[in-house]
């Protein structure tokens, strides 16, 4: 468990100085409000419409394989760690296991799904 | 009844890795993007079941010999068990791929994903059967589950379709939820999830009262009761099934289902059977209910694709009334009525994706009036599947009812199996009721006239019925020959 | 001290439930789930399980986070003020606490089962290299099925979720 410590550590740092930084600002920085300040800048024209549009839904198939290629991933670290002990055997069994999901990648690829249509 | 231990074992997956293999092959061949390889996607797919059929059936481990082989650690198990479902589920999927190629170019959805999936489908069917491992199996069943929750909504210009993926979805990730959930549980209480070893754990240690591995088990029942859509685990069955593409719809209720009475029986028959006490209330209430409504609410459908996934429900009844029976004779008439139930309804479906036509418009009974003096090569095939759905003699349905019916008497199960024959009964009127819409009913002017376009059966749609019919009527007329290999197929039981 | 840390990431990890479920803007909602992913990355620690909760970071926190927030965004949900009907609610409450009592049953069961926690023993138990060892010896057929099922998935998603399949060049 000891070796957490040094996570711990970092975490608790991280969360402080990102956390002290948006602090320090809200209470050191000036505080003028009036109307026109507040409005969304848009090059000086006023706002037509919400900033908030929605995402095209093209996003959500590279969301996909984004999940799908990490869980690949995953099963990656653990055979980078083993890599010396597992020898020719392990190195051909992640082959066949890459292979599978590069024929994956590939028929991705080739049907399109990767470009921006 | 040697047994064989070694590991790594390329010979005790070869059928797998025959499938896997062509699996791949068509997803590169779609790859290829060339027009002409197009055509040729189902007979490669084709070539690939009957290769890996070959490989089950004729492998080095002969039927004969009964071996047992156990590999790659004890997570793999080749027996004749597993083999003879194996020969299930390609059939299956072979009677499938026939009746989808002229269903895709109709469809223009003449895409390699389609096979590659329904490859990959089987590959899962076919891990199910052979996994001895629960983790192997609960692989092969996500395998199998997630390329048919891709193939439900393959026809995705179909509104029908795209709801029947969602369903299909969201139910069976939930099941698969309460599968796992189950699995660890009985994992925890015992830490392993080799099937032997938990079952020797269990009866060593004493731990047939032990609440968590109850719990575990009851959870199991869930999931496996969702996917062999079993009462009150049906729900998602009418809906999926009435909005998958119809040869979908006929793959669906024949290899996933035998797939997941494979995995059951070999989970609960194998590992659990020191708690068979315990499981046999549940089973003998999830048998009659299952039975019950199945066939009751099937009577009032109209759409037969509807009405079919009522009867596929009312059918999971029957065979858990042979699961209730367990023993030899128990497990070998699930694995008589899988095999009788495969040729009949991939038979009955292959006539339903014929009249449905594009779109998938005409799936009314109604729609079937005037059928048999139309057409009647189709109205006497239809006829016959229905028959053997109804379990009228001479049929394989027949001979599969007789024998579960048989095991459940024989192990004093007689309650069971007098609901099983009076379900039987009112199952014989809504089958019968498009027999008669096909030969007693004029059609009506509205819904098929002149208008309607004409039956068109390519060879491999007439291949996979005659394909089907032959088996249909083989089990029925020449059962012996089928009950000698089922007989030497059960599960060894310790 | 295990006993500190069990208690800040149990804690958290309820309260960031809590406020998830209870969140009206769904991003808001989104950013405390994936709070609960870390508190749980947190006892998984606890438990030994140093690979699970390393996954739990890069797959959950990470990556299903990231489709969420896409769908979310794809969505456009709009902050209605919503409420849910009353039998909903009813039915809902009664799930939790049925749901409740039979987690409460299973953790206190009498931990009698022999090997109940064997595996704790076992010095680098939940370790990379351990549960490494495991997959590429042991369980090398399952890992090999996991790649077709990984497959199975990519081929999935394409057809059901790309806009268009029809194979004009």
């Amino acid at each position: 468990m000891s070796a957490y410590v040094p996570v711990l550590i970092m975490l608790v740092l991280a969360v402080a100085t990102a956390g002290g930084m948006i602090y320090a600002t809200t209470v050191i920085g000036p505080k003028k409000q009036f109307p026109d300040k507040m409005e969304p800048f848009e090059c000086g024209e006023s706002p037509i419409v919400s900033p908030k549009l929605r995402f095209n839904v093209k996003f959500y198939l590279i969301g996909l394989f984004f999940v799908i290629f990490d869980i690949e991933a995953v099963f990656v670290y653990p055979w980078a760690v083993l890599f010396k002990d597992l020898g020719l055997f392990g190195f051909i069994e992640m082959m066949v296991f890459i292979v599978i999901l590069a024929i994956g990648l590939l028929y991705v690829w080739r049907r399109g799904a990767l470009e921006w249509e | 009844m040697e047994q064989v231990l070694s590991t790594i074992s390329l010979r005790a997956i070869c059928p797998e890795i025959i499938v896997a293999a062509f699996g791949l092959g068509i997803l590169l061949m779609q790859s290829a993007k060339s027009r002409w390889m197009k055509d040729y996607f189902g007979y490669v797919s084709l070539i690939g079941v009957l290769a890996a059929i070959v490989m089950v059936v004729k492998g080095p481990a002969s039927f004969d010999m009964k071996a047992v082989e156990y590999s790659f650690n004890n997570m793999w198990v080749v027996d004749n068990y597993a083999r003879f479902f194996k020969v299930i589920f390609l059939l299956g999927t072979g009677l499938t791929i026939l009746i989808s190629m002229k269903y895709l170019s109709d469809e223009s959805m003449m895409h390699g994903e389609y096979f590659a999936l329904v490859l990959f489908a089987t590959l899962g069917m076919m891990v199910m059967a052979s996994g001895a491992e629960l983790i192997t199996i609960f692989l092969g069943i996500e395998l199998m589950s997630l390329s048919l929750y891709a193939l439900a909504g393959f026809t995705r210009t179909r509104l029908a379709s795209n709801e029947a993926a969602l369903k299909y979805f969201l139910l069976g990730s939930f099941a698969t939820g309460f599968l796992l959930y189950g699995i660890a549980l009985i994992y925890g209480s015992t830490g392993t999830t080799d099937i032997n070893a938990i079952s020797k754990f269990i009866h060593t240690a004493s731990l047939q009262q032990s609440p968590m591995i109850i719990i575990g088990m009851g959870l199991l029942v869930v999931g496996f009761g969702f996917k062999t859509a079993a009462a009150p685990f049906h729900m998602w069955t009418p809906d999926v099934y009435e909005g998958a593409p119809a040869p979908i719809t006929a793959f669906m209720s024949a290899g996933p289902k035998a797939a997941a009475f494979a995995a059951f029986a070999r989970v609960f028959l194998e590992a659990l059977p020191t708690l068979q006490t315990e499981w046999t209330a549940v089973i003998w209430v999830m048998a009659a209910l299952t039975m019950s409504i199945g066939n009751i609410i099937a009577l009032v459908q109209t759409n037969i694709k509807r009405m079919l996934a009522y009867s596929s429900i009312a059918h999971a009844g029957y065979v858990l009334v042979a699961f209730l029976a367990a023993g030899e004779l128990g497990v070998s008439s699930i694995m008589y009525y899988m095999l009788a139930y495969t040729f009949m309804n991939l038979g009955a479906f292959a006539i339903i994706t014929v009249m449905a036509g594009k779109g998938e418009e005409r799936v009314h009974i109604d729609d079937y009036k005037g059928l048999g003096y139309k057409y009647p090569f189709a109205g006497v095939a239809m006829s016959l599947f229905l028959f053997s759905l109804a379990g009228i003699p001479p049929t394989g349905g027949f001979m599969g009812k007789f024998y579960i019916f048989q095991a459940a008497i024989n192990e004093g199960y007689i309650g069971l199996a007098i609901i099983g024959v009076l379900n039987s009964v009112v199952s014989v009127y809504y089958y019968l009721r498009v027999t008669v819409a096909m030969y007693f009913q004029s059609p009506s002017s509205t819904t098929q006239g002149s208008d309607a376009p004409a039956l068109v059966f390519s060879p491999a749609l007439l291949l996979a019925i005659v394909v089907a019919a032959y088996g249909v009527l083989s089990l029925g007329l020449f059962p012996a020959k089928y009950v000698a290999l089922v007989k030497q197929s059960s599960l060894l039981l310790q | 001290m295990e006993l500190l840390m069990f208690f800040i990431f149990g804690v958290g990890a309820v309260a960031f439930a809590l406020l998830m479920v209870t969140n009206k803007k769904p991003v808001n909602a989104a950013m405390c789930l994936i709070g609960v992913m870390f508190c749980l990355a947190g006892l998984y620690v606890l438990l030994n399980a140093h690979l699970i909760a390393a996954l739990q970071l890069i797959v959950y926190a990470g990556a299903v986070m990231v489709l969420f927030l896409f769908v979310i965004m794809l969505l456009n949900v709009e902050e209605k003020e919503g409420r849910l009907a009353v039998n909903i609610l009813v039915v809902q409450s009664v799930a939790a606490v049925v749901v409740g009592l039979v987690f409460l049953t299973v953790v206190n069961l009498p931990k009698t089962d022999a090997s109940f926690f064997a595996g704790m023993g076992i010095p680098d138990f939940g370790t990379t290299k351990a549960i490494g060892k495991m997959l590429f010896t042991e369980y090398l057929l399952p890992f090999e099925i996991a790649s077709i099922l990984l497959l199975a998935a990519i081929v999935g998603a394409v057809i059901l979720a790309k806009r268009r399949i029809d194979d004009a060049e």
